[in-house]
C-alpha cells in the first residue's frame, strides 16, 4: 500500500490517508477499506464502532502502520482484526 | 495526495471559523475552500500551465495556492523587487500562465507571451463568483509538482526548483498536528509571498487551524501595531526584521511613548538568515513572555529541517556553561523526520565536530529542479551550507560551501555583481564575496584589480555602477584594490581567500 493512499471505509463515512502501511488488511468497522467506497453499505461492527476522529494518525504497536484521518466516520480503525490506537503528538514548535 | 487536502480538512472541521484575515476583512475556512474550487476552475478555463503571483501578500495568494493545487498547476509567486528585464525572463519561463497581480507591469514587460492576466481583486472576485460544474470537479491526485520557486545560485540565472504534493505534504504532516492551535491563536504571516517560509507558514497554519493575519508590507511600526491590534499569538520574521523590531521598540521607550502591547505573543520564529547574537539576545529581553525558535531550512527542503527551540533558547540564556550558551548560535537539532549528515570534499561522512557540507534526506526533500535533480543516488540533498554537528547533535553553520552571499536571507550570485563590474574600462578583475554584516547577517564587499594603464576608479564609482545596474542590495560595503585575484590551477577563482582578504 502507497503511502499518500487515501481509503474509504465501506461500513462508514470515514476515509484515511496512509502514511505508512504493510500487507495487512486495513479495515473500518470491522470492514475492510478501499480506495473506492464500495456500492453496498457493509455493516458496522460492533467492536469497531468507537469513532475515528479527524487529523488523528491511528498506529499499530509494532509501528508498521500510520493512518491519518482525513474525514470522520462512525467506525474505528484496525489492521487484520487488531484494532489500531490514536498516536500519542509529540508537536514540534511552530518554526514557519 | 494533494495539499489541497490541508484546506479541505480545516474546512470540513471548522467551515465558520475564520482563518485568514488581510486589509480587515476575514475570510472562513469554508470562503476559502469555496474560492479555491472557483480559482480551479478559472485556471482550468484559461489553459495555463503555471498559475503565477506577482504581488505582496492577500487572500489572493491563499485562494492561488490552493486553487493551483486542485487544478494540477504548479503554482509559482515570483518575487516584485526584480528588475523588469529579469522578471520577463522567469515569466517567458513559464509562459503560458495565469498572472495574478501587478497586471500593469506584467502586459508591459511580457508582451506576446501569452499570459492570461488578472489583478488582485479581479481574480479574488472571479474565483468567489465561481462555482464547478458538477461534472468537473475532477480535481488533481497531487502526484506532480505542487511549488515551482525561482531561487539563485552562484551564476546569474535563477534555478527553478520544484516541490512535488508529497513533499510538502511529507514536511506539514511531519511537524504538524491538525487543529492543534487555540481558537484564539493568531499568527502574524509577513514574510514575502514568494519565499518558501512565506508559503509554509500558510499551510503549516491552516493545518493547525491558526487563524492566519497577513501584513503585506514589513515595517517595524506596521508589525508592532498588527500585534497589539490582532492580539498576535505566533509570528515568523526573518533576522533583519527583529533587529529593525527591537529598534522601533527601543526608540519608542525612549521617545517616552506609550508602549506597544506584546503580551500576547508567545511565540516568536525566526529563520531565512543568519541572527545576530546581539539582536536574539536583545529579542529575548524585549519578548519575555514568548517562546523562540530558530528555524534553519531551504525553499528545496519545503523549508525547515532543523530547529532550536524555546526550551533550548532559554537554556542557553540562562546558563554558566560557554558550551550550552554556545546553543543560541546553532541551527538546532534536526527534525526528526530527516536525516543530516556532514560530508567531506570527496563525499565521504565526517565525524562529530568536523566542518565539512551539510546534506539532508527525507520526505520532504525535493532537491529538485526543472532541469535537473541535485540529489545523490541515495536521495541525499547537499545544500550547499558548510557547517558541522556536535557530539549533542546541535548543528551549527560555518558558512557556504558555495560562494552565494547571503544577505537579509536573500541569495545574490557574486557572478552577476563580477559581471557589471567587468565592464567598467579601469576593472580588470573583480571578486564579489560575503562580508560580515549585523544588520543582514552578511553584505557584498568586492576586489578589483585595476587595468593597466588605468587609474583605480573611486569607491563610490563603483556603488554607483552596481545601483544603476543591479539593486541597491547589490551595493557593496566594502572596497578593496588587489594586485591581482587568487586563482588556483583549475583556472576557479578562489573567492573564500578574497573573503580572507576582506576580513582582514
Amino acid at each position: 500500500m502507497k503511502p499518500g493512499t487515501r481509503l474509504k471505509s465501506a461500513a462508514c463515512d470515514t476515509e484515511v490517508m496512509v502514511i505508512r502501511a504493510a500487507e495487512g488488511q486495513i479495515e473500518c468497522g470491522g470492514a475492510p477499506m478501499g480506495e473506492a467506497k464500495p456500492a453496498e453499505a457493509a455493516p458496522l461492527a460492533a467492536d469497531f464502532s468507537a469513532g475515528t476522529l479527524m487529523g488523528k494518525r491511528y498506529v499499530d504497536a509494532a509501528g508498521q502502520y500510520e493512518l491519518l484521518c482525513v474525514k470522520p466516520g462512525k467506525g474505528s480503525l484496525s489492521v487484520d482484526g487488531q484494532a489500531l490506537v490514536v498516536k500519542d503528538a509529540k508537536p514540534l514548535p511552530a518554526s514557519d | 495526495m494533494n495539499i489541497a487536502l490541508l484546506l479541505e480538512m480545516a474546512a470540513e472541521a471548522a467551515p465558520d471559523r475564520v482563518g485568514l484575515v488581510c486589509d480587515g476583512k476575514r475570510w472562513t475556512y469554508g470562503d476559502l475552500l469555496a474560492a479555491a474550487r472557483g480559482a480551479f476552475s478559472i485556471i482550468q478555463n484559461s489553459g495555463a500551465e503555471y498559475v503565477a503571483l506577482l504581488d505582496e501578500s492577500s487572500e489572493a495568494a491563499v485562494i492561488a495556492v490552493f486553487g493551483a493545487a486542485l487544478a494540477g498547476v504548479p503554482y509559482c509567486p515570483l518575487n516584485y523587487r526584480l528588475p523588469d528585464a529579469d522578471l520577463a525572463a522567469l515569466l517567458g519561463r513559464i509562459a503560458p500562465a495565469l498572472v495574478i497581480g501587478d497586471e500593469e507591469r506584467v502586459t508591459r514587460v511580457a508582451r506576446g507571451q501569452g499570459h492570461t492576466i488578472l489583478s488582485r481583486e479581479e481574480f479574488t472576485l472571479k474565483a468567489q463568483e465561481t462555482v464547478p460544474a458538477d461534472d468537473a470537479r475532477e480535481y488533481d491526485p497531487g502526484e506532480g509538482v505542487a511549488i515551482q520557486l525561482f531561487t539563485s545560485g552562484t551564476t546569474a540565472a535563477p534555478k527553478a526548483a520544484i516541490l512535488r504534493h508529497s513533499n510538502l505534504l511529507g514536511y506539514i504532516l511531519g511537524t504538524v498536528e491538525f487543529a492543534s492551535a487555540d481558537e484564539a491563536d493568531a499568527a502574524l504571516v509577513v514574510v514575502p509571498p514568494y519565499h518558501i517560509a512565506g508559503i509554509s507558514a500558510l499551510l503549516s497554519s491552516i493545518y493547525a487551524q491558526r487563524k492566519i493575519v497577513m501584513l503585506p508590507a514589513f515595517s517595524p511600526e506596521g508589525w508592532l501595531g498588527l500585534v497589539e491590534a490582532e492580539a498576535i499569538t505566533n509570528a515568523f520574521v526573518v533576522p533583519t526584521m527583529l533587529a529593525r523590531i527591537v529598534d522601533a521598540m527601543d526608540k519608542k521607550a525612549a521617545d517616552g511613548g506609550a508602549v506597544v502591547r506584546t503580551a500576547s505573543l508567545r511565540a516568536i520564529a525566526y529563520g531565512g538568515g543568519k541572527m545576530p547574537l546581539e539582536v536574539i539576545h536583545k529579542a529575548l529581553e524585549r519578548f519575555p513572555a514568548a517562546g523562540f525558535t530558530n528555524a534553519y531550512g531551504l525553499t528545496e527542503t519545503s523549508s525547515t529541517i532543523a530547529l532550536l527551540g524555546p526550551d533550548d533558547h532559554r537554556e542557553a540564556l540562562a546558563s554558566e556553561d560557554p558550551k550550552v550558551r554556545g546553543r543560541l548560535t546553532s541551527l538546532g537539532k534536526p527534525i526528526p523526520t530527516v536525516e543530516i549528515e556532514i560530508r567531506g570534499e570527496s563525499g565521504e561522512v565526517l565525524p562529530l565536530g568536523e566542518a565539512g557540507e551539510i546534506y539532508v534526506r527525507g520526505e520532504q526533500v525535493s532537491g529538485e529542479y526543472k532541469e535537473k535533480s541535485a540529489l545523490d543516488a541515495e536521495g541525499w540533498f547537499p545544500t550547499r551550507d558548510a557547517g558541522y554537528m556536535d557530539e549533542d547533535g546541535y548543528l551549527f553553520l560555518s558558512g557556504r560551501a558555495d560562494d552565494v552571499i547571503v544577505r537579509g536571507g536573500e541569495n545574490m550570485s557574486p557572478g552577476e555583481i563580477e559581471d557589471v563590474l567587468l565592464t567598467h574600462p579601469a576593472i580588470a578583475d573583480a571578486c564579489a564575496c560575503a562580508i560580515p554584516s549585523i544588520e543582514w547577517g552578511e553584505a557584498v564587499g568586492i576586489a578589483i584589480v585595476t587595468r593597466d594603464g588605468f587609474e583605480a576608479p573611486a569607491e563610490t564609482e563603483l556603488k554607483d555602477l552596481v545601483r544603476s545596474r543591479l539593486r541597491s542590495s547589490r551595493v557593496p560595503g566594502k572596497v578593496a584594490f588587489l594586485a591581482e585575484l587568487p586563482y588556483n590551477e583549475m583556472g576557479k577563482l578562489l573567492r573564500r581567500k578574497v573573503k580572507e582578504v576582506l576580513a582582514g
